[in-house]
């Protein structure tokens, strides 16, 4: 019993966070859809969160390209087959590494970020004052920042994932003499929509994964400092986790409804 | 204040309870903040002087009694109607809660943005700004982020937030505490400026003696989580009773 008892409470305590949280993402949807709409701030959000992540997933997916192609030469070279390099990098990192990579290094960054922002924000009460000014907070500091990360993430993730073919195809030009003109004429020839689009609406809920989560830390967080990293730790950590089981989810619904 | 007492309260607090947990802070308060006044309200750090002013801005829900503020029952109200409401309450937050991302002037235009139709002027926003600035002495802060600025200027830039809209009832919570005698006597100073400038009626919250001296027209000590004595600065501090001896005992 005295073993046990510890295993029931966390399990408990790990199920009432996800309904917790369950909560927290209805009520998003509820403040979303209802005026007064916070453009401004959504579009300031947007900014802040594009031109702020740009150059870390640019550097990312540069290198991820490039040393997934160095990586993968020789091995497919004893195969005799490096003239499918093209297609196999570029199938490999849209439908699967690039948003997967660029969405982990989002969560590091924004969803750590939102934590801690919103955590302090919480801790010195200027939640409450902004509520007590007459504005809903939930709306002006939780929707727009959801809505931000759910509509960036996207874009992100195919900007890295281009800057990651530009990489590949430099160590294929300088290595293998391949220009760069026939290796993205076989990245398109390879890509297909089946391959895009899945990718892409599963960048969407990565987005907003990392937006949820960094919010619902920050915005419950507990009083101190200590708080404030624990959520902005938190905010990092289950947003990780849940991006895999997002992309479980995804792989295995695009398998389903999509003959490859 | 038994002239105040013959007119209606501009806030009317009624039997207020409040827990968490078995922490049963509020056990019906009783409080009536009448035009033109300033009302103190002293007890221990931890009595639940913060509960009961956020009870009152309906940052908290009270398990039950009833909170009045220009005869309006703020408790049955709406998310709207509140938020029209607290146009009229200006709140002073103890950490002054200014918002750190935002510059001193940004703070400040925060509330007339979101109700620009209190403000009919909308275009003369800088002209707000200013003003309110010049009222708490730090015209020439106005470009200046939070974290630039001393503990002392961060409270009077609260203030000025406060008063933007200006409001007819003002809360103060804690106003002097985590600042030094000298910055302490210059907040207390203006909130009496303000208070003779704008006649608001002011609620303020405080363990600080000095300051209920100096401010108060009518004093409440809350004790256990209920009224334990009321009067004014000079009745209470002459009392007899030890429990209300112990606030006033340096």
């Amino acid at each position: 019993m005295n073993i046990a008892n510890p295993i029931l409470i966390r399990t408990k305590s790990f199920f009432a966070e996800i309904g917790d949280m369950a909560f927290f993402a209805a009520r998003f949807f509820r403040e979303a859809f209802t005026s007064p709409f916070e453009f401004k701030e959504l579009l300031r959000q947007c900014y802040n969160m594009g031109n702020r992540s740009f150059f870390l997933v640019g550097v990312t997916g540069f290198i991820l390209g490039l040393v997934f192609t160095l990586q993968s030469r020789p091995t497919l070279m004893q195969f005799g087959a490096q003239s499918w390099m093209p297609s196999m990098v570029s199938i490999s990192i849209v439908r699967e590494i690039g948003p997967v990579i660029i969405a982990l290094i989002c969560a590091g960054r924004i969803g750590s970020g939102i934590g801690a922002e919103l955590g302090s924000m919480r801790v010195t009460e200027q939640i409450d004052a902004m509520e007590v000014s007459g504005t809903n907070p939930f709306k002006y500091l939780v929707v727009t920042r959801i809505a931000a990360t759910t509509l960036m993430l996207p874009l992100l993730i195919i900007m890295g994932d281009a800057v990651a073919l530009f990489g590949s195809a430099i160590v294929e030009n300088l290595k293998g003499e391949v220009s760069y003109m026939l290796y993205f004429n076989q990245v398109f020839n390879a890509l297909s929509f089946s391959d895009i689009i899945p990718a892409t609406i599963k960048s969407f809920f990565f987005g907003f994964a990392i937006g949820l989560v960094g919010c619902y830390k920050g915005y419950n967080c507990s009083t101190g400092t200590v708080g404030v990293g624990e959520a902005s730790n938190a905010a990092v950590v289950y947003t990780s986790m849940l991006l895999f089981v997002i992309d479980f989810i995804a792989v295995f619904v695009t398998d389903i409804f999509i003959e490859v | 204040m038994d002239s105040a007492k013959n007119i209606k309260p501009v806030l009317e607090l009624k039997n207020l309870h409040k827990s968490f947990g078995d922490n049963h802070v509020l056990k019906g308060f009783n409080l009536k903040l009448y035009d033109g006044e300033n009302l103190v309200v002293m007890g221990k750090s931890g009595s639940g002087k913060s509960v009961m002013v956020k009870c009152l801005v309906g940052l908290l829900q009270p398990d039950s009694g009833s909170i009045k503020i220009k005869d309006q029952d703020i408790t049955a109200m709406g998310q709207k109607e509140l938020d029209v409401l607290r146009t009229e309450i200006g709140f002073l937050f103890q950490g002054s809660a200014l918002y750190d991302s935002m510059t001193v002037r940004e703070n400040l235009e925060f509330p007339l943005r979101r109700h620009k139709d209190k403000i009919q002027n909308f275009q003369d926003t800088e002209t707000l700004v200013k003003e309110a600035l010049e009222n708490v002495g730090l015209a020439n802060a106005i470009d200046l982020m939070p974290s630039e600025l001393s503990g002392g200027m961060q409270r009077r830039v609260a203030l000025a937030r406060a008063l933007i809209l200006k409001p007819q009832i003002i809360m103060y919570d804690e106003p002097t505490t985590g600042l030094d005698p000298i910055t302490a006597k210059e907040i207390i100073q203006l909130m009496r400026t303000i208070q003779l400038k704008y006649h608001t009626s002011s609620l303020i919250i405080t363990h600080d003696v000095d300051c209920a001296r100096v401010i108060s027209n009518r004093m409440i000590l809350l004790v256990d989580g209920i009224n334990y004595a009321e009067g004014t600065f000079a009745e209470l501090s002459n009392s007899k009773d030890p429990q209300i001896q112990a606030f006033f005992k340096n």
